[in-house]
């Protein structure tokens, strides 16, 4: 009777708190109710799940052990896991015989200004989309949606060409002007500045702003969830991307980090401890991107997917 | 400050309903002036008229002297409450306020002075640094009222502001509203569904239907003397009640009209014959005042509400019941049974109780008389 009195009791004294109190109170309702189950939370899922991880992470122990091990150890077969003297020399070996340093400067320089680029012109334009009421706007945008479908292999000869004639080739103008804006964010975007109401544009307008100013004072702060997640996806898509940068860049010193690693792969031969040993210094900061904005991959690819 | 009109404006939305259908209205500097009407009825749509939020697609809107057909909604010089307050989630009070007077690139010493001016008046002193999140209610509404009136527009539009209030403080916010505009004196145009605070506040008001004025007056004017049905049927609560009725000539009375509703019978003058709609107030319905002369009816209660000082007395009456098209849908049952919904207003000392029969008198000047098939007002 009293133990089973104590959580009602409990409830009404967390409702005079505002509405952050509340849903903290929620939260720690919620932890209680998993506390009482037994501690660690168990269901038939994990049996599941835990393989599936083990599956995922194998390649990246993999890569994490080639990197620490010498070259004579990397042909063993079976594989070695557990390498039997550790060479941390690997990573400083990468750092001299190739210019490791540069590559990540260029990925980072071209990364930054992809990402800045996309979140202003996308924003524009997405706001266009959702709130500007132009001739043609539904097909403007509707064809751009549609670029969305069409595979970067086939555009990627046209697009070539116009770099070419801009004489950006093995530059790295050719890696950032073509990507600045692209259909994913305007898309983004554009959904979730309908989802905002409307009102507040309109208070802005009638106060004195302009366009441009509800959308950089009104609209673009109660983005953050949209650019974030936005920031991140563009992030990761330069960061990680490969085969446009292998088409426009053949000088070493323009590379960036996946085209230069893949210089590591030799035709006869290949020193995949020093292969794995960039290959981890490239992931760091894709790794701790993640590890700090995992909800806004998760939103984004959500978003995306559900939103039509 | 500056007068607002409205010459022959039109608003037609994608697909032919128009909101605004070919509005006139002046309304003089300083005015009060509330639009009244059912949802749907197109008066949010003139307030955004004015705001430059939608454009007319007929007829001009002018503030002051100039035209504003063309302009933007920020050189109009007009501020809007919103419903919904539409306050700046991002920012605190204080930058909500300041918004309007930097967007205008007011000098800080002079928009810091306006803000506290206006946040004392307001009594916000004690919230600038909150943000809207953290406030009450009634604490948005007021700050929604402070970034309108820190600039100082010509015309002040309020969208329904005090909807989203509970009922003690919506009372307690339109006396607010009323101090405030004696006060400053700036044109407002005020809309609202709800009657009560248009006869409360305004100086004038439109009574709207179907994208048309029906009315435009006095309250008291559109309260005493409503020239057609619907005006009757809306402004009033608890509703006028409304019986089918005959006029036809008086059996004895040379010259005189009879008219005749269920029981109730009564002579008038200068009335032509045919179907008309009599109308009664709930508070002209005088119970057993067999002192009054004049045409009596029997009704049976339904239902008691008490109120205090006084009783909402729901019965029937022989007779059937008209509409005004003002109604909630729904609200009102035709009884199938040849008896009439009616409401009367009844002292509280009668103890009035379902299933009673009371005789009830009508002083017939206090009777409308509206055209059956118009619906306008034949009298008074």
């Amino acid at each position: 009777m009293t133990s089973s009195s104590v959580p009602a009791a409990r409830v009404p004294a967390q409702e005079p708190g505002e509405k952050k109190g509340a849903e903290r109170g929620n939260r720690a309702n919620s932890r209680r109710q998993r506390e009482s189950s037994g501690g660690f939370l168990f269901s038939p899922w994990h049996l599941v799940l835990i393989p599936i991880a083990l599956v995922m992470l194998v390649p990246m122990v993999w890569m994490l052990a080639t990197s620490l091990e010498t070259l004579n150890e990397t042909r063993h077969f079976p594989p070695i896991i557990f390498p039997h003297t550790l060479r941390p020399a690997n990573y400083s070996d990468v750092l001299t015989q190739a210019p490791f340093a540069r590559w990540f400067v260029n990925t980072m320089i071209v990364t930054v200004v992809t990402v800045v680029g996309n979140l202003l012109f996308c924003s524009l334009a997405g706001y266009a989309f959702a709130r500007i009421k132009f001739f043609g706007r539904e097909i403007v945008f509707v064809m751009i949606l549609a670029t969305l479908m069409i595979p970067f292999q086939v555009v990627m000869i046209p697009t070539f060409i116009i770099v070419k004639d801009l004489g950006m080739i093995n530059t790295l103008y050719a890696l950032i002007v073509p990507n600045l804006a692209g259909a994913f964010g305007i898309f983004l975007l554009r959904q979730f500045f309908r989802t905002l109401p409307v009102e507040l544009e309109e208070a802005a307008r009638i106060d004195g702003a302009s366009r441009l100013s509800v959308l950089f004072k009104i609209v673009l702060p109660l983005s953050g969830p949209a650019l974030a997640t936005l920031a991140v996806i563009t992030f990761l898509w330069t960061w990680n991307d490969f085969l446009w940068p292998l088409i426009t860049i053949y000088t070493p010193n323009n590379m960036t980090l996946q085209l230069g690693l893949a210089t590591f792969e030799g035709t006869h031969q290949t020193s995949f401890n020093l292969l794995m040993a960039a290959n981890v210094m490239s992931m760091l900061p894709v790794l701790l991107l993640f590890f700090l904005a995992q909800r806004y991959f998760i939103r984004g690819i959500a978003t995306s997917g559900l939103k039509g | 400050m500056a007068d607002v009109a409205f010459e022959n404006v039109s608003k037609e939305f994608p697909g032919g309903t128009f909101a605004v259908d070919d509005l006139t209205l002046g309304i003089p500097d300083g005015e009060f002036l509330i639009l009244v009407g059912p949802s749907g009825c197109g008066k949010t749509t003139a307030l955004r008229l004015i705001a430059g939020l939608e454009k007319p697609t007929a007829g001009t809107i002018r503030i002051g002297t100039e035209t504003v057909n063309g302009i933007s909604p920020r050189d109009r010089d007009i501020a809007m409450v919103f419903q919904n307050y539409a306050l700046y989630p991002h920012m605190t009070v204080y930058r909500n306020l300041a918004f309007g007077l930097r967007e205008r690139r007011t000098p800080k010493r002079e928009t810091d002075r306006r803000v506290r001016e206006i946040s004392s008046v307001l009594s916000l002193d004690e919230l600038l640094k909150r943000r809207p999140a953290q406030l009450s209610g009634g604490q948005r509404q007021r700050v929604a009222m402070g970034r309108a009136l820190v600039r100082e527009p010509k015309v002040f539009l309020l969208d329904e502001p005090l909807s989203n209030l509970d009922a003690k403080l919506r009372v307690q916010m339109r006396a607010e509203l009323k101090r405030l505009h004696k006060r400053v004196g700036i044109t407002t145009v005020y809309v609202t569904h709800d009657q009560v605070e248009a006869m409360t506040l305004a100086d004038r008001i439109v009574v709207m239907s179907a994208g048309k004025a029906q009315q435009i007056g006095t309250p008291q004017e559109v309260f005493s003397r409503p020239v057609n049905l619907f005006v009757a049927g809306f402004i009033g609560s608890p509703a006028m009640n409304l019986l089918q009725g005959r006029a036809g000539p008086a059996p004895d009375g040379i010259g005189k009209t009879q008219v005749t509703a269920g029981e109730l019978c009564f002579e008038r003058a200068g009335v032509p014959s045919g179907d008309v709609v009599v109308g009664i107030r709930p508070e002209s319905m005088v119970p057993g005042g067999e002192d009054l002369p004049g045409p009596s009816l029997d009704l049976e209660i339904e239902l008691v509400e008490p109120l205090g000082e006084s009783a909402l007395v729901h019965g029937t009456v022989a007779g059937t019941a008209a509409r005004s098209g003002a109604e909630e849908e729904q609200a009102i049952l035709i009884d199938e049974t040849s008896r009439a919904q009616v409401t009367a207003i009844f002292p509280a000392s009668l103890q009035s109780r379902t299933g009673d029969r009371v005789r009830v008198r009508v002083d017939p000047e206090r009777i409308y008389l509206f055209d059956a098939a118009t619906g306008e007002a034949i009298w008074p």
